[in-house]
């Protein structure tokens, strides 16, 4: 019934960002968070509806309202799709995506971009919700590419900056480089399917055995996209860059939301990645090393915002290592429980560093969580979540996925556990550097510290109740309930053979457990000491440092080497084409030429009688003799 | 006889302004309007008012077999809706100047859209070549005489080229109307019966070929482009970018498709390979143009190397997207050189390194300038994006290989277009020079241009509904075997 109208949830937001976009500069600073967070909530609502609706009934629905693209047989509609997957993204996107309005009506109220700020906000919930709730690919691509230029924008929101704008540009560069494969994808899709349209492509896949070229080649190349937007390697040095933006930006588009986008890609198209092992080898392995090789930079970064985005990109490496075991719900489950936390984590960063004056480096914090403790006590609950504390959300969704890639790949597994020591490491090593010790800003900082507005408080309890409940949504067999985002996702399996359920023993379950456990107890023990107990550094001397604090600290030299192997290559290139090519070669053949014919023309200037009848005669004769040799070539042969 | 109009209105107060010294430019502007009512009038209800007020076929000189023949198919009338469109803005966009002998200046573009109508409107070969050089003659003088530095060098290259490229297509026609049957024709349709062989078509493909190729241009013919563009007053590169190149672009879709698809069938790859290495030529270039107007010539370069690979593609997509994407380019291109040029009168500069924090200057101008640039990279729900997407499936149907290459343009694409952005509009403000936003003719011109990149991006229907039926067409004629594809 209602699923005819659920048009109206992203185009609320839309006319939302064309309403403060519009009195951008006239609206009061109590009227633009009204409209800007009115129309989420009112997106929200609609989303919970259609939620319960679907619940009692359910059946996925096509809502198509025009034909978009025609040309020739090619028709693509500008339609919608509602069902589970859709759903579970479009409940993250409007429910975490209205806290976060909430959270920005505090964070950003002085700001003299206020409107523009929730004009954008508001066009990205627009593209989100288009991005997960097209019925083709290339409505997904409309979200996509939209989210990209929302992103882009909202990095270089502080335009005035030129390193951030240039931040803004790096992430959507970096992100088209994603795009095109994306694009190529939907190329082969079409050209292989005759559709777009996931119902008709995934009905289709069954005429493909398992490891077919073609479903090799699609897949690759949309994993190609979602290495770009989930910030991948190697596409993932955009994201910490990205931090540039207002915080609620990176809460909301650089952890909760958008990044998140090519794990449902890829959940969305489980029917094809399960035909090809070959990608979901890849995938696994890309998965495994990013989450790994992020984590170890996370460790020894300054900046709270930078430990968080390595951190965003370490937890996405994780959700893909569960696709590669075919894991998809786990995926998803770790999609939502990380939406929670991560934001969380964001919103409390921004909660410091609103505290501190703009402060970022967390060697010049400390010992904050006397005067904020609301900030620091949901920090701490986000902490734990991460780091898999038992019962909390990220216990259950990291665990699941371990157990999973357990008993694919043991080796994988081994390399995520690690990356799970590492993770509650360089939390820990956050929490106490920011929250314990002595405090090590300015006086003035200090004077001015203080718990932030009741505005930007209430969003954080409400994220952090979730952080702690979010498990429920996926408790392990040991509960003796039955998996509920699982069972809800079900129906997207549907046209899935190929999907292989796993069923971790209890004893590997059990062991799990202990490690996590372990794992928080040692860890916290030995960050405590280190970071809290013992006086941090205000600044380090990197050059003291052994080679492989350097490195981490260093981010392993990547953007460097990315600068050298391909933005300098390019840049030369261009010269070289102006210079070589276009200046010095083909204009010399044309410019050649015109001497020549200046040559000829110092003879036949005799000709030159000044009589224009002479001319028209000599043309014409021109011409035809001209026509008269085609012609006669033409005859003869 | 709305056809005629089209072309007479614009030439006879062409006329009348060489005899008015003063108000010449406010009756050209007027025309200008009455002609793009009439346009749309055609457009939105060709298929209703009948042939009588569309088409026009009267013998002219008929002893050659040349007659007046116009009529608009859906992809003329695209084109004639572009050129009607923008040459009201383009007209106000030179208003600020204040140029000498202004009278003249107006009419000589005012000329130039009898000539543009004409060429877009011809169903007579004869006729079509007589308004291809007819549209030549203004822009020559145009930038001769109001145009920068190092004109007359630099317009008599742009000149010689382009008709040497000319004279290729005369050769060919004159060959094509010796080949008609019984007392010959110049009439496009009786071209399209001819049965050529091989031979004769690859001949005549080429002619075609470098003819339009040094027009559009394509790549290695378009070293006269990014200095001219440059040169030429700001009027002059909107006419040239916006509108005259398209005339090359539509000579593909009149002569080469339907009258020697044998010879593009067999030519395919080779001209692929030229128009496609253009599209990353020409972006790569880009990156690091300083001059605003050079930047925008060679990804002019790069788009239309799309919509002429669109075009040789020689399916569905890649006509319908081509269509389409020729009247985006004309709306972009417009609007980015003029407010290449608004940015040169208020700065004294279109030196990209020598500008910075223009958006806090003027909001309206920042915008305007993203929708645009939105619209240029192909960005989803803005006009860029089906275009592209169609015209790059095209040639990905011919080649996956080429269809890849030219996809690297939305890579490319991004990074020049948004490097120049950054640059030009973000960070701090040089504020010793005044910076007044928009005036009334610019800031009406700007919005109007910027809605029709987000209309047309939400419905491009409103161009290809129009255009699919002759579109549809042409890939008939290109291969009668092939039935809507």
């Amino acid at each position: 019934m209602f699923t005819q109208l659920i048009w109206l949830v992203p185009l609320i937001p839309f006319i939302g960002f064309v309403i403060n976009g519009l009195g951008f500069g006239k609206f009061s600073k109590s009227t633009v968070p009204i409209i800007g967070t009115g129309s989420i909530a009112l997106s929200f609502i609609l989303t919970v509806i259609a939620f319960f609706e679907y619940n009692a009934a359910p059946q996925s629905h096509t809502v198509t309202l025009f034909d978009w693209i025609v040309a020739g047989n090619m028709h693509i509609g500008f339609s919608f799709l509602v069902d589970a997957l859709t759903l579970n993204m479009m409940l993250i996107v409007t429910g975490i995506g209205l806290a976060i309005h909430i959270y920005s009506a505090g964070y950003m109220h002085d700001d003299e971009g206020f409107g523009k700020f929730f004009a954008y906000l508001n066009l990205f919930i627009f593209s989100m919700l288009i991005l997960v709730m097209g019925s083709n690919y290339v409505m997904m691509y409309i979200g996509w590419e939209g989210v990209g230029i929302c992103s882009y924008l909202l990095i270089g929101f502080w335009y005035k900056n030129k390193d951030y704008t240039a931040a803004g540009n790096k992430a959507f560069i970096m992100n088209r480089i994603g795009d095109f494969g994306f694009l190529l994808g939907i190329y082969l899709i079409y050209t292989n399917f005759g559709s777009v349209e996931y119902s008709d492509v995934f009905s289709r896949a069954s005429f493909y055995s398992t490891g077919d070229g073609v479903i090799v080649a699609i897949t690759l190349l949309l994993f190609v996209g979602a290495m770009g937007k989930s910030a991948q390697i190697p596409l993932y040095t955009w994201l910490p860059d990205a931090m540039a933006g207002p915080t609620p930006v990176s809460a909301l588009i650089h952890a909760a939301t958008m990044v998140t986008a090519g794990v449902y890609m890829i959940v969305r198209s489980n029917v094809l990645y399960s035909l090809s092992p070959i990608t979901l080898s890849v995938v696994l392995a890309v998965g495994v090393i990013t989450a790994l090789w992020s984590a170890l930079i996370a460790l020894t970064q300054n900046d709270i915002k930078k430990v968080l985005a390595y951190s965003t990109v370490s937890q996405l490496g994780y959700m893909f290592a569960a696709i590669g075991v075919q894991a998809y719900s786990t995926a998803m489950f770790h999609v939502t429980t990380h939406a929670f936390f991560k934001a969380l984590l964001f919103l409390g960063a921004g909660s410091v560093i609103h505290a501190m004056s703009g402060e970022q480096n967390m060697r010049l914090m400390g010992n904050l969580r006397k005067k904020l403790p609301l900030t620091y006590r949901t920090m701490l609950i986000a902490t734990l979540a991460i780091s898999g504390f038992p019962f909390l959300s990220g216990f259950f969704s990291k665990d699941e996925i371990l157990l999973n890639v357990w008993s694919n790949s043991p080796f994988m597994a081994i390399l995520l556990a690690l990356t799970a020591v590492l993770t509650a490491i360089y939390m820990f090593r956050l929490l106490f550097m920011t929250f314990y010790g002595q405090f090590r800003g300015t006086h003035e900082q200090e004077h001015h510290l203080h718990e932030s507005p009741k505005v930007m408080t209430y969003p954080l309890i409400v994220l952090a109740v979730l952080s702690v409940i979010g498990g429920a949504l996926g408790l392990p067999h040991i509960f003796g309930v039955p998996h509920f985002l699982d069972h809800f996702l079900r129906p997207i399996y549907a046209m899935n053979p190929r999907l292989i359920g796993h069923d971790p023993s209890m004893t590997a379950e059990i062991l799990v457990w202990i490690f996590s456990i372990a794992t928080i107890a040692i860890v916290g023990h030995f960050t405590y000491r280190a970071f809290a107990l013992t006086a941090v550094d205000k600044h380090i001397n990197i050059e003291k440092k052994s080679i492989w604090y350097k490195l981490s600290y260093q981010k392993f030299y990547v953007d460097e080497f990315y600068d050298k192997v391909i933005v300098k290559p390019i840049l030369f290139l261009s010269d070289g084409f102006a210079k070589w090519i276009d200046r010095f070669f083909i204009d010399g053949v044309v410019n050649g030429s015109g001497q020549l014919a200046m040559l000829f023309s110092s003879i036949v200037r005799q000709a030159q009688t000044g009589n224009i009848g002479f001319y028209v005669i000599v043309m014409v004769a021109g011409i035809a003799l001209t026509v008269f040799i085609v012609v006669f070539k033409f005859f003869v042969i | 006889m709305l056809l005629i109009l089209l072309i007479f209105i614009p030439l006879l107060t062409a006329l009348l302004a060489v005899f008015t010294k003063s108000g010449a430019r406010q009756i050209i502007q007027v025309a200008s309007f009455v002609n793009l009512a009439l346009t749309i009038v055609l457009y939105t209800s060709s298929a209703k008012l009948g042939d009588n007020l569309t088409m026009v076929n009267i013998p002219w000189i008929q002893s050659f077999g040349i007659n007046f023949h116009l009529q608009a198919d859906g992809i003329s009338l695209v084109l004639l809706l572009l050129t009607n469109l923008l040459m009201p803005f383009i007209m106000w966009s030179a208003a600020s100047h204040n140029y000498k002998n202004e009278n003249i200046f107006y009419a000589l573009i005012a000329f130039m859209q009898s000539g543009l109508v004409g060429v877009f409107a011809a169903k007579d070969a004869f006729l079509f070549y007589v308004f291809y050089e007819v549209a030549l003659i203004p822009i020559f003088f145009i930038c001769a005489f109001w145009g920068g530095k190092d004109r007359i060098r630099i317009t008599m290259k742009f000149f010689i080229y382009t008709l040497a490229g000319s004279l290729f297509m005369l050769m060919a026609i004159i060959y094509l109307y010796l080949q008609t049957p019984g007392t010959h024709s110049f009439d496009m349709a009786a071209f399209y019966g001819l049965s050529l062989s091989s031979t004769e078509q690859t001949f005549i493909f080429w002619a075609f070929f470098i003819a339009f190729a040094v027009k559009i241009p394509i790549v290695p013919f378009h070293t006269w482009q990014a200095e001219t563009y440059a040169v030429a007053p700001a009027a002059g590169t909107m006419l040239l970018s916006g509108i005259m190149l398209k005339m090359g672009l539509y000579g593909i879709i009149r002569f080469i498709i339907p009258v020697v698809p044998e010879a593009l069938n067999y030519w395919q790859t080779w001209v692929l390979t030229l128009t496609v290495s253009g599209v990353v030529y020409g972006a790569i270039i880009a990156i690091r143009q300083d001059d605003i107007k050079a930047l925008f010539a060679y990804s002019s370069l790069s788009h239309v190397g799309l919509i002429a690979s669109g075009l040789f593609s020689a399916n569905a997509q890649g006509f319908q997207g081509a269509v389409l994407q020729m009247f985006n380019h004309g709306i972009s291109v417009t609007a980015f050189f003029w407010m290449a040029d608004i940015i040169e009168q208020r700065t004294g500069t279109r030196m990209i390194s020598e500008l910075s924090g223009i958006a806090t200057r003027s909001r309206q101008l920042a915008i305007v300038f993203m929708i645009m640039m939105l619209g240029a990279i192909g960005i989803p729900l803005t006009n860029g994006f089906v275009g592209e997407f169609l015209l790059l499936f095209s040639v990905f149907k011919v080649s996956i290989i080429a269809g890849a290459i030219a996809a690297t343009t939305i890579i490319l694409g991004a990074t020049y277009m948004l490097r120049m952005y950054r640059n030009i509009f973000y960070g701090t403000a040089d504020t010793t020079h005044p910076f007044s936003t928009f005036n009334k003719r610019e800031a009406i011109s700007m919005y109007v241009m910027a809605a029709l990149v987000l209309i047309l991006g939400i419905y491009p229907s409103l161009i290809t509904s129009v255009s699919s039926d002759a579109a549809s067409g042409l890939l008939q004629l290109f291969n009668p075997a092939y039935s809507v594809r």
